[in-house]
């Protein structure tokens, strides 16, 4: 399943959380929104303690709930997650363009989206609802609206400034 | 006095006591443009129910205004004065204008054809020729204030609805509206309501489709922040019709405000009982749960979406058996449109007749449109259905940016087609879209001019269907990705002239042959465009060439000798293959170059050209 070996999961934590939800099959999309939201992936290990704790469920049909939805990744995230929006309408306006620069500022080559020191991900979705000011991205849930490759580039630069201060 | 009245009439009260109302919109996108910092600001500053010299005034934080192109934008009704473009810094310019009742010159909205500034929203021609019904109050309440929503007629019709009328009643109403699902398909409302109501079962469920997954609109996600009242009253008059007391709303994950606004809402309308056990007393129980999806278009089909509450993967099933009779838990359900359930309050209040007095012959009422792309005036409007594009395009949207030449619109999203400059005077109904080979869709209207290369338009719509197809049924999953792989060819300059034939081909096999309306539609952006601009597809397969200059494979982007050597170019090239020696003509490499095109941005002397 995913590429990286998963650090250990905090059963204690899947299970808390399965305990909010209530533990039933049709609450199984919220439990692994709230697991990966808190792993910030969808570890392998808890996909199959998910499905081996709740009734009617099963370790591949998680699996396949997992896979199917866009939201899920089951490779771990960087720390920065950037969605670039390739809605429409931000597409007309030059997104692809934007991802491009994006991925050779970044580094990231041959369908690589996470970058080597986990500290930036990047991700193509399909509409974000900010449609009135495209191209727009967003990086860890805050929206950066009439984007340009100068202004990517410098949204960049002040994030890894903000690493290196730290 | 009803309950409902006595609430209103308190709820008035309330409002007026905040004296002069500022209303700052605090839509995804004037989020992102630094609404919330200006609101914060402006309460730091005392406008917060509280008074500035001897003068009472208050921000609100409302739903979209709808002119995303222009915001921060800020609506003071009591003075009529309307700002465009705010900045956190603006904001003692403007309670000073606030105190002596003078606009701010400098933020009053510029008429571009005119160079006149607009003082008041209504005269702007963006807002001229719209008309609001369902989203009448979004911008005009704070949508985390159930006192707003009360006091601008909310839960009215709710009310009128428990105390007057059979469930009988309220189908016939809604049906004599003519009222048509706003989603898309456009079934007749009052029908479904009809079936549901019919269905033998002593459990029935009533769900909101709020899984707005088609690119380029927001016109749900707007309504949901703006209004969220409304939508609840909505949905609990359908409860009431078709005798259900349990409702879901399917939310898109992708709109994280809309969810938290709803929450609050369904929490506000429990206290105040109007949700919940026994609402306003009539011993009607309705209690409404919220269901975020997790990014599948696919769940837009109402039986994919049944199934993705249950919690399945979200694959469509064959209909019949219809939802109407078999629906979610296997129970009858009901399943509408967020603009739709947004429509049934204002039918109640004003009667079938009211909403029929807009619109065209088979589509009555307005609709609202998500207006984005290559416009000088984005964001959300409603207008009477019937209105022609060229009125939406031009009037309305004040034409295309940079005046550009009008190419194409894309209406309906991925499952819609191009409409072009031949049917600028159409009027848009569900008709006659259809026989244009487009369809109302949702309600995404994406303008292009004529630097939109449409072949790789058509191309970016089979891989946004061919990604989300579901794999369930042959044709979809197969078809799709056959689509897409010729229409790569094309944008990387290697079609042949034989492709178009089988292209045309391949896309009839995956209309007829798909199971769910995503297969069905998914053809529609090839039919279309193939239909309308089959040069273009000609000049990228004999040719070779784009003519609208996008297509990467084809285009090579140079430095002219216009190039003063200032090293802009060189500096931000994110590849390094941009050389020279200052003060002379730069160079690109063509094998490192990856036509970001973020060069020909930053040149000052526009000395960089696509050639």
């Amino acid at each position: 399943m995913s590429t990286q070996s998963p650090s250990k999961v905090d059963f204690a934590k899947v299970d808390e959380i399965i305990q909010s939800c209530g533990a039933k099959k049709s609450n199984v999309i919220a439990i692994l929104q709230k697991v990966q939201a808190t792993f910030r992936y969808l570890p392998e290990d808890a996909l199959t303690y998910i499905g081996t704790k709740i009734e009617g469920l099963s370790p591949a049909t998680v699996y396949g709930i997992a896979t199917f939805y866009n939201q899920f990744s089951l490779n771990p995230k960087g720390k920065y997650e950037i969605k670039v929006c390739d809605g429409t309408a931000c597409h007309v306006r030059g997104s692809m363009p934007l991802l491009n620069a994006l991925k050779a500022k970044l580094n990231l080559k041959d369908g690589k989206f996470t970058t080597d020191d986990m500290l930036f991900s990047v991700d193509i979705v399909s509409c974000l609802g900010a449609c009135g000011l495209s191209p727009v991205i967003v990086v860890n849930g805050k929206v950066h609206p009439k984007m340009t490759t100068d202004a990517l580039n410098t949204v960049i630069d002040v994030l890894l400034q903000k690493e290196r201060g730290e | 006095m009803t309950v409902i009245q006595d609430k209103q009439a308190e709820a008035k009260k309330n409002i007026e006591a905040q004296g002069t109302r500022v209303l700052v919109c605090a839509g995804t996108g004037c989020v992102a443009c630094g609404a919330l910092e200006i609101i914060d600001e402006l309460k730091a500053k005392g406008v917060n129910v509280s008074t500035i010299q001897s003068q009472k005034m208050t921000v609100v934080t409302t739903g979209c205004h709808g002119f995303c192109e222009q915001g921060v934008m800020i609506l003071i009704p009591d003075l009529g004065i309307n700002y465009v473009k705010v900045q956190k810094e603006d904001v003692d310019d403007i309670i000073e204008s606030l105190r002596t009742g003078k606009p701010v010159e400098r933020l009053l909205y510029v008429d571009p054809k005119t160079n006149e500034k607009i003082e008041k929203r209504e005269e702007i021609n963006f807002y001229k020729k719209q008309k609001r019904t369902s989203l009448i109050n979004v911008g005009q309440i704070n949508a985390e204030e159930l006192n707003d929503a009360i006091a601008f007629r909310g839960y009215e019709a709710l009310e009128k609805v428990l105390n007057k009328m059979t469930p009988d009643e309220v189908v016939k109403e809604v049906t004599d509206s003519g009222l048509r699902g706003r989603g898309g398909g456009g079934f007749p409302t009052g029908k479904k309501w009809m079936f549901t109501r019919a269905a033998q079962g002593d459990k029935k469920y009533v769900i909101c489709n709020a899984d707005e997954g088609d690119p380029g609109a927001f016109m749900d996600g707007s309504l949901m922040e703006g209004d969220p009242h409304r939508l609840l009253e909505g949905m609990a008059i359908a409860a009431y019709a078709v005798g259900s007391d349990e409702a879901y709303i399917y939310v898109r994950a992708e709109y994280p405000l809309s969810i938290r606004r709803l929450k609050i809402a369904i929490k506000q309308a429990e206290e105040a009982g109007l949700l919940g056990k026994n609402i306003l007393g009539k011993g009607f129980n309705f209690e409404i749960h919220i269901k975020e999806g997790a990014g599948a278009f696919v769940c837009g089909e109402e039986t994919a979406l049944i199934a993705s509450i249950e919690g399945e993967r979200g694959m469509p099933r064959p209909k019949p058996p219809f939802p109407a009779n078999k629906g979610l838990f296997g129970k009858p359900t009901l399943i509408n449109n967020v603009e739709t359930y947004a429509n049934v309050p204002g039918i109640l209040l004003n009667g079938s007749g009211w909403f029929a007095s807009f619109g065209t012959g088979t589509s009555k009422g307005t609709k609202t449109f998500a207006l984005t792309g290559d416009i000088n005036n984005t964001g959300l409007i409603e207008v009477p259905m019937g209105t022609t594009l060229r009125e939406i395009v031009f009037d309305i949207g004040g034409g295309l940016r940079g005046g550009k030449k009008f190419k194409a619109a894309q209406i309906g999203g991925p499952s819609g087609g191009c409409l072009t400059e031949e049917h600028l005077d159409l009027p848009l109904d569900y008709e006659n879209l259809c026989n244009a080979g487009a369809m109302v869709g949702s309600g995404g209207l994406v303008i292009m001019s004529e630097d939109t290369c449409i072949v790789e338009i058509a191309r970016f719509f089979a891989s946004f269907t061919q990604r989300e197809s579901c794999g369930k049924c042959v044709p979809c999953r197969e078809g799709t990705k056959q689509i897409l792989n010729i229409l790569e060819r094309f944008v990387a300059g290697k079609g042949e002239m034989k492709d178009l034939d089988t292209l045309e081909e391949l896309a009839i096999a995956v209309k007829d042959g798909s199971l769910c309306g995503l297969g069905k539609t998914a053809p529609n952006p090839v039919l279309s465009t193939l239909k309308y601009f089959r040069d273009e597809y000609i000049a990228h397969i004999r040719d070779k060439r784009c003519p609208a200059g996008v297509c990467t494979a084809m285009k090579k982007i140079v430095i002219t000798d216009k190039c003063i050597g200032c090293t802009k170019c060189a500096r931000t090239c994110p590849v390094n293959a941009i050389s020279g020696n200052v003060k002379e003509q730069h160079t690109i490499d063509q094998t490192k170059c990856i036509k970001c095109e973020a060069c020909i941005g930053v040149c000052p002397v526009k000395a960089i050209v696509k050639e």
